[in-house]
């Protein structure tokens, strides 16, 4: 009797020792399994897919002009933005007063009175012109974000992008024709993570 | 404490630690020695008489959130340029790194940086969503989330902007530690492994990048590789014990260990799997660095390995010549802190500082060594390599690489001046 209930206590420590073993190797492995998430559906991604990429995917329909443009511009921006772009208090959206001349005789100067992020614009430093409609659209203006319509994104894209003299004064801008306007810092734009170029992250759409 | 007890390990006063212990057994022995009072009318006399009023008095009761003593009253955040009118876009709250000793940031004073004001979140309402080049798009609730199998890491975060003055001023800007240093803080983070989530919607073959997404007003989004986010990512949901901050990012926060700041996504709400980065307006701008070479630099992740004397630093004052213990913190974005070497005559002679256990990777490290000031001028400087063996740069090899705009991702070497009256200032060296 004693030798069966040592017996079956032993059968009983293996049988632990086993399970023991099979929850620590999935703890191992990372296999684990929660799955407490619940099925996303095709309206619900669609109210929240946001994210414009450079090849265009994900823009809108509608369109907007530099003239409509101006006149948002003059109302929701130039209050942060300045006049020409270039004023601040926030960042620049055109030109660059951030690389100084060493012949200039107040750089010292011009240097501590700006702001850091003021040196720097969307311009002259956005590999894509899609970004811009990207993030008009979700966080502009700063006071009030996602207030503006489509149309009206297009717009405000369409005014920056003149006053960087990428488009003309009578431009029209669209899904179409947005991502084709080239930036200045596309050919200059490189990514430290894996030495690529903004070129080559732009995947033509299918 | 005599000089002559002292071995010294290099100039400008740097002492060996081993010898200070020795010395300093000595100094207490002597010092212990003290005259006893005479005993007078020892019948009427009341041991309140010698001892101080909250010796004497019944203490207030607890309260039901524990705040700081009411003499700490100055250990506060400090809003990085104040004179930056509130339409300027961005907000960045340093940390006073000076006034606070270990590697634990409380979470009260951890540095904050926000592009679209705090918002306050209501967590029934915030849910994660997933979804992309993936088999199955997911949304957790808050209250399913909470129910994962959890990880506890002590990481840093810092911000890709910590330390523009030295980046950008052509003249030493005389700020403190806090003003020149405080965008990094390290907290006990807990929270899922982002891999877990992510591997449960069945990741699509030609998943490369994950566009991060927050909850806050600007919907702050960033191109973040699939890779890291299968590594090591949290989605934290506690830092040191308690819930998140609405600062840090209520009800939570994406957590990428060793990246700059702007990529651990507060107020996470969206992942979406894709190919290839959508050049997010983060991705574009601010957080890009202009090189010498005429190129725009992005997606460059890693904060480098850096460190700076906590104690003494700038705006201090050494009140006097005689002993003081340099301590100071490193980190590096790869991996554990390997050496901190500490100079106290200009960068002659370095000699290792003593560093603090744990060591943890992409995680604040404490490092100190004994100082005597002879009350001469000199400069403090330390250094710190990583085990990668990448070592931190001087001012002018790092100004080398970059034009002059350019203010992310500054690691170079801070070095401290002391003039003959103990005044201790930011100088470049």
């Amino acid at each position: 009797m004693a030798k069966l209930k040592m017996f079956m206590y032993k059968v009983f420590k293996w049988g632990l020792s086993v399970i023991g073993l099979t929850v620590s190797i999935t703890g191992i492995t990372g296999e684990v399994s929660v799955n407490l998430g619940s099925p996303l559906t095709e309206s619900e991604i669609s109210r929240v897919s946001i994210t414009i990429f450079p090849n265009g995917h994900n823009l809108p329909k509608g369109q907007g002009s530099v003239k409509e443009g101006e006149k948002l511009y003059v109302e929701l921006c130039s209050a942060c933005h300045g006049e020409s772009g270039t004023e601040g208090p926030s960042n620049r959206l055109t030109g660059s007063i951030g690389l100084f001349s060493f012949m200039d005789p107040l750089r010292i100067m011009r240097i501590q009175e700006v702001n850091g992020l003021l040196v720097m614009s969307t311009g002259q430093q956005w590999p894509y012109a899609t970004s811009i409609f990207d993030f008009v659209r979700r966080a502009m203006p700063h006071y009030k974000p996602k207030s503006l319509t489509n149309n009206e994104t297009y717009s405000l894209t369409a005014y920056i992008l003149y006053l960087n003299d990428l488009v003309n004064k009578d431009a029209v801008i669209d899904r179409k024709n947005l991502p084709g306007v080239e930036m200045p810092a596309f050919k200059r734009y490189v990514r430290a993570w894996k030495n690529k170029s903004a070129a080559d992250d732009f995947i033509p759409r299918p | 404490m005599k000089r002559s007890q002292m071995e010294y390990v290099a100039g400008g006063g740097l002492i060996d630690r081993r010898s200070l212990l020795v010395g300093g057994i000595a100094f207490l022995a002597a010092s212990s020695i003290k005259p006893v009072a005479a005993s007078v009318n020892e019948g009427v006399k009341r041991i309140g008489d010698d001892f101080p009023v909250w010796s004497r008095t019944l203490g207030r009761q607890g309260t039901t959130y524990g705040q700081p003593s009411i003499h700490e009253k100055h250990l506060k955040l400090k809003l990085q340029l104040p004179s930056a009118p509130e339409n300027s876009g961005t907000t960045g709250w340093l940390t006073p790194l000076e006034k606070l000793h270990g590697i634990i940031t409380p979470n009260g004073l951890h540095f904050g940086s926000h592009h679209f004001g705090i918002p306050d979140i209501d967590p029934d309402k915030h849910e994660l969503l997933i979804h992309g080049l993936v088999e199955k798009p997911l949304k957790f609730t808050m209250e399913r989330l909470l129910r994962y199998p959890m990880i506890s890491k002590i990481r840093f975060i810092e911000c890709a902007g910590n330390t523009a003055f030295n980046a950008l001023s052509p003249l030493s800007h005389d700020g403190s530690c806090q003003d020149l240093h405080g965008l990094i803080s390290c907290s006990e983070w807990v929270g899922i492994q982002a891999s877990l989530l992510l591997n449960e919607t069945g990741l699509g073959k030609k998943a490369k990048w994950v566009i991060v997404e927050g909850a806050d007003g600007g919907s702050h989004s960033r191109s973040i590789p699939l890779s890291k986010l299968l590594d090591d990512a949290i989605i934290a949901f506690y830092q040191n014990g308690e819930r998140l901050r609405a600062e840090q990012g209520y009800p939570m926060r994406l957590l990428l260990p060793g990246w700059e700041g702007n990529t651990s996504i507060k107020y996470v709400h969206r992942l979406e799997v894709v190919d290839a980065p959508a050049y997010t307006g983060h991705d574009s701008g601010v957080y890009t660095q202009h090189l010498s070479n005429g190129q725009i630099e992005g997606f460059s992740f890693y904060m480098d390995v850096k460190s700076v004397i906590t104690h003494p630093s700038g705006k201090q004052i050494l009140e006097e010549q005689g002993f003081y213990e340099i301590t100071g913190l490193a980190w590096s974005g790869y991996g554990k802190i390997s050496k901190v070497e500490v100079s106290a005559d200009d960068g002659k002679t370095w000699a290792p500082a003593q560093l603090h256990g744990p060591i943890i990777e992409k995680a604040l490290t404490r490092f100190s060594i004994p100082w005597h000031w002879d009350g001469k001028s000199t400069v403090l400087l330390s250094r710190a390599t990583d085990a990668h063996g990448r070592m931190q740069p001087g001012r002018k090899e790092w100004k080398q690489r970059y034009a002059s705009p350019t203010f992310n991702h500054y690691n170079a070497i801070q070095s401290w001046d002391i003039s003959s009256n103990g005044e201790v200032e930011n100088v470049y060296v």
